[in-house]
């Protein structure tokens, strides 16, 4: 019943920032890598699909890992669709 | 056998020097003969933690450019007779001095000493490359705070990729009535989130601006403080110890707690 009265403790909420935090600084991935790497993914999309290219968001998280050894870093993009062109296979 | 310990942090005024001064202190209190040398060229400290500000003559880039011997320039502590400070120079900067340098310095001190201890400079510059040049094993200290443990976690990154092989973590200034509401990190977040081996936990204690203050390490009196420093001390020497509770509740409730029992 908590929910409804505190909001999240802020030592928690450290705790999660930090740790999304570090896994970019640890990637090592400079905010103009990650430009680049969002251009390319917009370019290649874009051959099949219409994208909301400006309200695209990539950034780097901790994913637990299939093999189970413990968190590893995951790319995450999402990507909002305008319009699927469906160009060149339309019967 | 002698160590080479550098003490170090990345983010400044998280209490690199106080730690320095403790830990120094309490080695020398444990009979190990120890030398404490301030790197942070252009901004002296460490002399004034231990209250040798009065007593410099020559300071380590006089020793490094052969102005001096090392043993000039060593100020013997007011206390111990088995300590000793190398003060910074305050009207040099860091590229006063070269890594090669200062670990040509810290091996000709490793034939006298059982422990050098290096106070780092905040920042991942020069100065930081000339502290940890010569050192076999570094503890970081950090505060339970977000910019801080950042710093940190690059701190260590730069170590390994150094080839630093013993790492270890001191987590100061904690407050454990802010802990138990869940408004601060415990150390067990910070080890959590760092993940390397923890050596100390160091409550907020006011008894270590009153130290300062007063230019005498606290470590091995009955605060917390200085109790969870000499505990530190005991650690670096490969004696188990137990963490304190650093929950400091009044007199009142711990003599509650007593005739509970």
């Amino acid at each position: 019943m908590d929910v409804f009265f505190k909001k999240k403790a802020s030592g928690d909420m450290a705790k999660d920032r930090l740790k999304l935090l570090l896994v970019s600084d640890r990637a090592n991935c400079s905010p103009e890598i990650m430009e680049m790497i969002k251009n390319d993914i917009i370019k290649v999309i874009s051959k099949y699909m219409e994208i909301d290219a400006e309200a695209l968001d990539i950034q780097i998280t901790q994913t637990e890992s299939d093999e189970g050894n413990g968190a590893v870093p995951a790319l995450y993009a999402n990507i909002p669709i305008k319009d699927m062109k469906n160009k060149g296979n339309n019967e | 056998m002698s160590e080479v310990i550098v003490i170090t942090s990345g983010k400044g005024g998280v209490g690199k020097t106080t730690t320095t001064a403790n830990v120094g202190t309490g080695l020398a209190k444990l009979n190990k003969k120890v030398v404490l040398i301030d790197t942070d060229i252009g901004l002296r400290n460490l002399d004034v933690v231990m209250g040798l500000e009065n007593r410099i003559v020559y300071n380590l880039v006089d020793v490094i450019e052969g102005n001096c011997r090392a043993k000039q320039a060593m100020i013997k502590d007011k206390r111990y007779e088995n300590l000793f400070l190398l003060p910074s120079a305050q009207t040099r900067d860091k590229t006063s001095v070269t890594p090669e340098q200062m670990k040509k310095l810290v091996d000709e001190l490793r034939e006298e000493f059982d422990y050098i201890i290096l106070d780092c400079p905040a920042g991942i510059e020069q100065g930081f490359k000339n502290a940890i040049a010569g050192a076999d094993r570094a503890l970081i200290v950090t505060t339970p705070e977000v910019s801080a443990i950042r710093d940190a976690d690059r701190i260590i990154g730069l170590l390994e990729a150094h080839g630093l092989k013993q790492i270890e973590l001191i987590v100061n200034r904690i407050r454990m009535d802010m802990v138990k509401r869940g408004e601060m990190m415990s150390k067990e977040d910070v080890v959590d989130i760092l993940a390397i081996d923890l050596i100390g936990a160091v409550p907020d204690d006011e008894h270590i601006v009153i130290s300062t203050n007063q230019g005498e390490p606290l470590v091995g009196n009955d605060s917390l403080a200085g109790q969870a420093y000499m505990n530190i001390c005991h650690r670096i020497l490969g004696e188990e110890v137990p963490y304190l509770n650093l929950d400091n509740e009044g007199l009142f409730k711990k003599l509650a707690n007593i005739f509970k029992r």
